[in-house]
């Protein structure tokens, strides 16, 4: 079996969860066992939606004192829940949640842990599993020895693909045993940004600005066009966020964050090997820059070489028009 | 407060990256090392909360001998003592086989400690998983990808970054807490601080010395190949009169990409 964490954010299930789901559907079948979504939480959690997604059994793993996160708390969920149904497998998705919890998992098992990958395959009947490093300058293949093996996966990497019409999966709710005392540290609060802009790991369109947008003002100019496309997000290089035009949250590139989105826009970023690595994965590249020898025409798929502040305001227009059609 | 800070080398973010297909490793002459981004900036906190509270401040890489200017630097931004755990193994890009070192060696050479810092993730590897492993082998609470941290007697609070949002993390010490961008700016070293560093003497502790059990050296991970990325191909350039190349641009996103 190979189990999947689902995580859940104000009671819904992540899109990067289901993912995992989906990655996992693919490689059981493969192997010819089955899989499992698995669900922390307060007694009674829903797991609307879920049943749609394919997985042969869900498991509810359920304590008072898991209302909240910490590591220790799911950890322990889910440590006795690998004891008690032996997975070979046990996936995550590579969120804040996910690279938090499953190395905490992984080292109660003694397990090995696959971080952050992007591609997994079955190879000799086990799994073997690509992941980029050096930020993406290069990309490590490798198995595991551990049974099980854990795994964190890449949001927006893994395609959402329509699970097989099967039986409506088994619904199993575990009480967990939380001693007291475990749980040293939890989550008190989450803090909302204002705006309720999507993250960029998480958009489908990342439309990022540099140096040439000369100033914080400017990025509204990128906030105007990523309105415009559903699950757009605005990203940043490093000088504009050491510049102090954008918090570091937006930030794209080695000491940022890798993104996958389905359209990476670079407006006004020269392409400094950090951006690149961070960024180079994306499925289309697009890049408006003044600079004709800029590094980012190199692997830009779409380029503009002209002002982008002459640019974007009529790419803007230009996209209401197609996008209207 | 008793303050361990964990650091380790890896090549500087503007390194090129060149593959040995022979050992499925990287080619490291020509490349400039140094301490891991976040490190620094797990350096920097564990000396600021030694002048708001008072303390030590060790720090501990675990690494070979071409590590110990990384710790020589550490010294002279103005840590207490430097440690290097002598492990000569190649990379492994194994969290757990690092996590069980450090966990050991804080059992047995630096017991007591409050805090265990670290940077989110080593620039390189960019596995993100040996703080939370340290944590779970200790039995200890962990905050992750901390921006903000605050210690009160014996407890700590930290914010932590999350998509969109950041989780505001209550624990209690002794707690592992890894650092992200920031959190702080890290500081230069002074000379001064540079000259005390170069006396100071950089203790070297042995694997052999830690207890480790048979089996904990041996990496989970088993490398089957490591390769650069193909290069992407140079794409269209639009070039011209911005209406036209803007009109064009959208035109190739949603009919020839369909992306948008």
């Amino acid at each position: 079996m190979i189990a999947v964490f689902m995580e859940t954010r104000d009671g819904k299930i992540k899109k990067s969860s289901l993912e995992a789901l989906a990655e996992a559907g693919r490689r059981a079948g493969e192997l010819h066992v089955g899989t499992a979504a698995v669900l922390v939480g307060a007694a009674g959690g829903g797991t609307a939606g879920l049943e749609a997604c394919g997985p042969d059994r869900i498991f509810c793993l359920e304590h008072p004192a898991l209302a909240a996160y910490s590591s220790q708390g799911f950890a322990k969920a889910l440590r006795d829940f690998v004891g008690e149904t032996g997975p070979a497998a046990l996936f995550f998705a590579a969120t804040a949640m996910g690279r938090d919890l499953a190395p905490r998992v992984a080292a109660g098992l003694g397990a090995g842990l696959a971080s952050d990958c992007t591609k997994i395959a079955v190879k000799n009947g086990g799994l073997e599993f690509t992941r980029p490093v050096y930020a993406g300058k290069a990309y490590l293949s490798f198995t595991v020895r551990s049974t099980p093996v854990v795994a964190t996966l890449r949001p927006n990497v893994f395609p959402l693909d329509a699970p097989p019409a099967g039986a409506a999966p088994e619904v199993v709710r575990k009480s967990v045993d939380i001693p007291d005392g475990l749980i040293k540290g939890r989550v008190a609060e989450v803090l909302k940004e204002e705006s309720s802009e999507i993250d960029v790991t998480e958009a489908d369109v990342v439309i990022s600005g540099g140096r040439g947008l000369k100033g914080p003002e400017n990025f509204g100019l990128l906030r105007d066009l990523a309105a415009l496309i559903p699950r757009a997000a605005v990203g940043a290089s490093r000088s504009a966020v050491d510049s102090g035009w954008i918090g570091h949250q937006h930030q794209v590139g080695q000491t940022g964050k890798t993104v996958s989105p389905n359209l990476y826009l670079a407006v006004g970023i020269s392409g400094a090997i950090q951006h690149l690595a961070g960024m180079s994965s994306s499925k289309v590249i697009a890049a408006v820059n003044k600079d004709p020898e800029a590094p980012i025409f190199k692997v830009a798929d779409y380029g503009v070489v002209g002002d982008l502040f002459e640019v974007i305001p009529r790419l803007k227009e230009e996209l209401k028009k197609v996008l209207a059609e | 407060m008793n303050i361990l800070v964990f650091v380790k080398r890896v090549p500087d973010t503007e390194s090129r990256i060149r593959i040995r297909h022979e050992t499925n490793s990287i080619i490291e002459d020509g490349l400039n090392f140094a301490a891991s981004t976040y490190d620094e900036f797990a350096v920097e906190e564990a000396l600021r909360l030694k002048e708001a509270k008072g303390g030590t401040v060790r720090v501990v890489c675990v690494g070979r001998d071409e590590a110990l200017p990384v710790l020589r630097k550490c010294l002279a931004m103005g840590a207490d003592e430097a440690f290097l755990v002598k492990d000569e193994a190649p990379e492994t890009y194994d969290g757990l086989r690092t996590a069980r070192v450090i966990a050991r060696a804080v059992e047995t050479k630096f017991a007591g400690a409050d805090l265990l810092l670290f940077g989110k993730q080593a620039v390189g590897t960019d596995n993100g998983q040996v703080p939370s492993m340290v944590a779970e082998l200790l039995g200890l609470p962990q905050a992750n990808v901390v921006t903000r941290l605050e210690i009160e007697g014996n407890a700590g609070t930290a914010l932590r970054e999350i998509e969109g949002a950041a989780e505001k993390v209550v624990f209690s010490l002794p707690a592992v807490v890894s650092a992200q961008k920031g959190l702080n700016e890290p500081r230069y070293e002074t000379l001064k601080g540079i000259m005390a560093a170069k006396k100071k003497e950089i203790p070297v502790i042995k694997l052999e010395d830690l207890g480790l059990a048979a089996g904990d050296l041996e990496p989970q991970i088993v490398i089957t190949g490591l390769d650069v990325p193909p290069e992407r191909k140079a794409g269209k350039i639009l070039q011209g009169d911005p209406a036209e190349t803007a009109r064009g641009l959208a035109a190739l996103l949603h009919n020839e990409a369909k992306v948008v």
